[in-house]
C-alpha cells in the first residue's frame, strides 16, 4: 500500500483497538475518526456517543466537534451532559473513551490544563473537559499523543485526568471502581500498560519506525522488550477513512505526498 | 424585550452562566450586547465554553471563571483570548471537570448544600486551588473549591469528592422557540442549559421565534423549561451566530476561522470588535453585516437539522 499520514495511521491503529459491541465515548479530532472507521469496518455493532448528549448518531457527515449538530442527527436519543456522562460509569456497558492530551506520564495520567504554575501558567490548554470524567468512570481509555519527549514526561505539570495514578492498585485504593488507560496511540506506535505495575511499555511500532527511536522520544525509560511490528494499514482501512469518513479531510488534514 | 433592555438587567460583578457548548447555541447576541454595554468583572461559571466566552474575555468584561474547558473546537482548540487572559493573570480561573460542573448546577437547582462524585479523585483538580484564599467565601466564591472525604457509607471504597452547588446570578440561553407565555423549547442537545436555568436567579432567553402559547402547549412533550422560570425573552433570529442552532443554521466555519485568527493578537482582536460587535445597535444590523449570502449558506436543511454538504474547511 502507498504512503499515509500520521493522522491516518493513528486513526486506523486506534480503530483496531475497538471490539464489536463496545460503547465508544469520542472526543474531537482523531478520536472521532478512529471510532467512525472502526464502526464502518470491523465493529459495526459498536456505538459512538458524545459527552454533549448525542447518543449513537448516524454520522453521515463527520462532526468537527462534540457539539457539532452532526452528533444530534439519526441518534437513538438526544440528551445532555448529565445523561451522557452518567452513561460512562454504567457497569453493564463496556465504555471506551478516546481522547487526546498535551502531556502524559508513564502511568497514563494526563495533562490537558497548563504548563508551569497553575495560577500563572506559562501556557494554558483548554482544561479537563469531560476527559477527566471518562478517565474516572469508563471501562477503558485510549489516549492520542504526538510522540515527543516534552509530552511523554517523568512528571506532569498538572494532572488533569486520572490514569493508573502511581501504578499497581493505586486506582482502586483511591476510590475508582474500574477503568484505567488501555493504550496510547501516537504517530510512532502503540503503548500499553503492564498488567501488574501499570507502567507503560511499547506494544507495537509502525512501519519505518525503530523501537529505539520511540525510546529516544519518550521522556522516561520505556520497556521495548515486548514490542512487535504493527501490521500496515490495509487498502480497505485507508479507503474507508479517506472516502467515507472524512472526504473533506476536515480532521485528516493534508494528504500524504 | 429588546437585547438592550435584557442586558441592562445584568450588573457588573454578576456570576453568569452560558447555555450551549463550544460552537453550538452560544447566546451570542447577548454576549455581543454585554460587550457593547461594557459590563465589568463578570464571573463566569461554565462547563465547556467557546465563542461567547472568548469574545467577552477579550473585550475585558470577565475577571473570574470557573470552568471545565475553554476552547472553540477546531478553530481554536484553546481559546486564544482565554489563554492570554489566564497566563497574564487578567482573569482568575478555577478548573473542574464537565461532570463536576453539571453536578454543581444540579445541586444548585435542587437546593442541595453539596453533591458527591468520584470523578477527579487524586487529580490536580482536587489538589490545586485557582482562586486566592482571601476571596474564599466572599460573594459567589465558594468557601472551599471542593472537599475530599472518605466514603461515609463504606470506608473501604475509598474517597469521594464533595462539590459546592452553583446558583449563578444570571443564565443566558439561546433557544429555538419560546411561547408567548415564556415556555422554552430547545431542539437538539440541551447540554447543561436546563440545569443552568433551574439553578440561576435570573434567566434571560433569546430565541429564533416567539410562538403563540397554544402552539407551544399543543405538544408539551417537546418543551424544555416552564414559563415561570424565565425572566426575560428576546427574539433574536440567528442569535447564536457564528455558532450553530439545530434545525435553524449550522456553525459558520468561515466566520469562526477568521475570528480565531483575529483573537491571536490584541490589535487584531480590537479590529474584530470594531468590525463585528460595537457598530450594531440590534441583531438585525449585525445580520446585515454578515450578509444574506453567508446566512443562506449555513441555513439548516429543516429535515436534517444542519446544512448538508456545507464547506466546513
Amino acid at each position: 500500500m502507498g504512503s499515509y499520514t500520521s493522522r491516518e495511521i493513528m486513526a486506523i491503529s486506534a480503530g483496531r483497538l475497538v471490539k464489536d459491541g463496545d460503547i465508544l465515548f469520542a472526543g474531537t479530532g482523531v478520536s472521532l475518526l478512529a471510532a467512525t472507521v472502526a464502526k464502518r469496518i470491523h465493529a459495526p455493532g459498536s456505538v459512538v456517543f458524545f459527552e454533549t448528549g448525542g447518543i449513537d448518531p448516524s454520522l453521515e457527515e463527520l462532526p468537527l466537534s462534540v457539539a457539532d449538530p452532526r452528533v444530534m442527527v439519526g441518534t437513538s436519543i438526544n440528551s445532555g451532559l448529565a445523561e451522557s456522562l452518567s452513561l460512562l460509569a454504567h457497569p453493564k456497558l463496556h465504555t471506551i473513551g478516546f481522547v487526546g492530551a498535551a502531556q502524559i506520564d508513564k502511568f497514563g495520567n494526563v495533562n490537558s490544563t497548563c504548563l508551569g504554575d497553575y495560577t500563572r501558567p506559562k501556557t494554558r490548554f483548554p482544561g479537563a473537559g469531560g476527559a477527566c470524567d471518562a478517565f474516572s468512570f469508563a471501562y477503558g481509555m485510549v489516549i492520542f499523543m504526538s510522540h515527543e519527549k516534552r509530552r511523554f514526561v517523568e512528571k506532569l505539570d498538572y494532572l488533569s485526568s486520572p490514569g493508573w495514578l502511581t501504578g499497581w492498585d493505586a486506582r482502586k485504593k483511591a476510590g475508582f471502581k474500574r477503568g484505567g488507560p488501555m493504550a496510547v496511540v501516537t504517530n510512532m506506535g502503540v503503548m500499553k500498560f503492564d498488567e501488574l505495575t501499570k507502567e507503560m511499555y511499547l506494544a507495537e511500532y509502525y512501519p519505518g519506525i525503530e523501537p529505539e527511536k520511540i525510546a529516544q522520544n519518550t521522556g522516561f525509560p520505556i520497556d521495548l522488550s515486548r514490542a512487535l511490528p504493527f501490521a500496515p494499514p490495509t487498502d480497505e482501512e485507508l479507503r474507508t477513512l479517506r472516502e467515507e469518513v472524512d472526504p473533506q479531510r476536515l480532521i485528516l488534514g493534508a494528504p500524504a505526498e | 424585550m429588546s437585547l438592550k433592555e435584557a442586558v441592562s438587567l445584568i450588573k457588573d460583578g454578576d456570576q453568569i452562566t452560558l447555555g450551549g457548548f463550544t460552537t453550538n447555541r452560544n447566546p451570542m447576541a447577548l454576549c455581543r450586547e454585554i460587550i457593547r454595554q461594557r459590563k465589568k468583572d463578570i464571573y463566569l461559571a461554565v462547563h465547556s465554553h467557546g465563542q461567547g466566552m472568548e469574545l467577552m474575555i477579550g473585550a475585558g468584561c470577565v475577571s473570574r471563571i470557573e470552568l471545565a474547558y475553554g476552547g472553540v473546537a477546531r478553530f481554536a482548540p484553546t481559546g486564544f483570548r482565554f489563554r492570554k487572559a489566564v497566563c497574564s493573570g487578567e482573569v482568575q480561573v478555577e478548573d473542574y471537570s464537565n461532570f463536576q460542573m453539571i453536578l454543581r448546577f444540579m445541586a444548585g437547582a435542587m437546593g442541595l448544600p453539596f453533591i458527591a462524585t468520584t470523578s477527579g479523585l487524586e487529580t490536580d483538580i482536587v489538589k490545586k486551588m485557582g482562586f486566592p484564599e482571601e476571596i474564599r467565601g466572599k460573594g459567589r466564591v465558594p468557601r472551599h473549591k471542593l472537599k475530599v472525604m472518605r466514603n461515609p457509607w463504606n470506608e473501604e471504597e475509598g474517597d469521594v469528592v464533595l462539590l459546592p452547588p452553583l446558583n449563578p446570578d444570571v443564565a443566558l440561553i439561546h433557544a429555538q422557540y419560546v411561547g408567548q407565555d415564556g415556555t422554552v423549547r430547545i431542539q437538539g442537545l440541551t447540554f447543561a442549559d436546563l440545569e443552568e436555568a433551574k439553578a440561576s436567579k435570573l434567566v434571560i432567553i433569546t430565541c429564533e421565534e416567539i410562538v403563540p402559547t397554544e402552539y407551544i402547549r399543543r405538544d408539551p412533550d417537546q418543551n424544555s423549561l416552564p414559563h415561570f422560570l424565565v425572566d426575560a425573552v428576546v427574539r433574536a433570529p440567528y442569535g447564536a451566530h457564528p455558532t450553530a442552532c439545530h434545525h435553524f443554521y449550522d456553525y459558520d466555519s468561515k466566520h469562526l476561522r477568521i475570528c480565531a485568527e483575529m483573537c491571536k493578537q490584541d490589535d487584531d482582536f480590537q479590529r474584530y470588535l470594531n468590525e463585528w460587535v460595537y457598530p450594531f445597535e440590534t441583531q438585525e444590523e449585525y445580520l446585515a453585516k454578515v450578509g444574506i449570502e453567508e446566512l443562506l449558506k449555513i441555513k439548516a436543511n429543516p429535515a436534517i437539522g444542519y446544512a448538508q454538504g456545507l464547506d466546513r474547511r
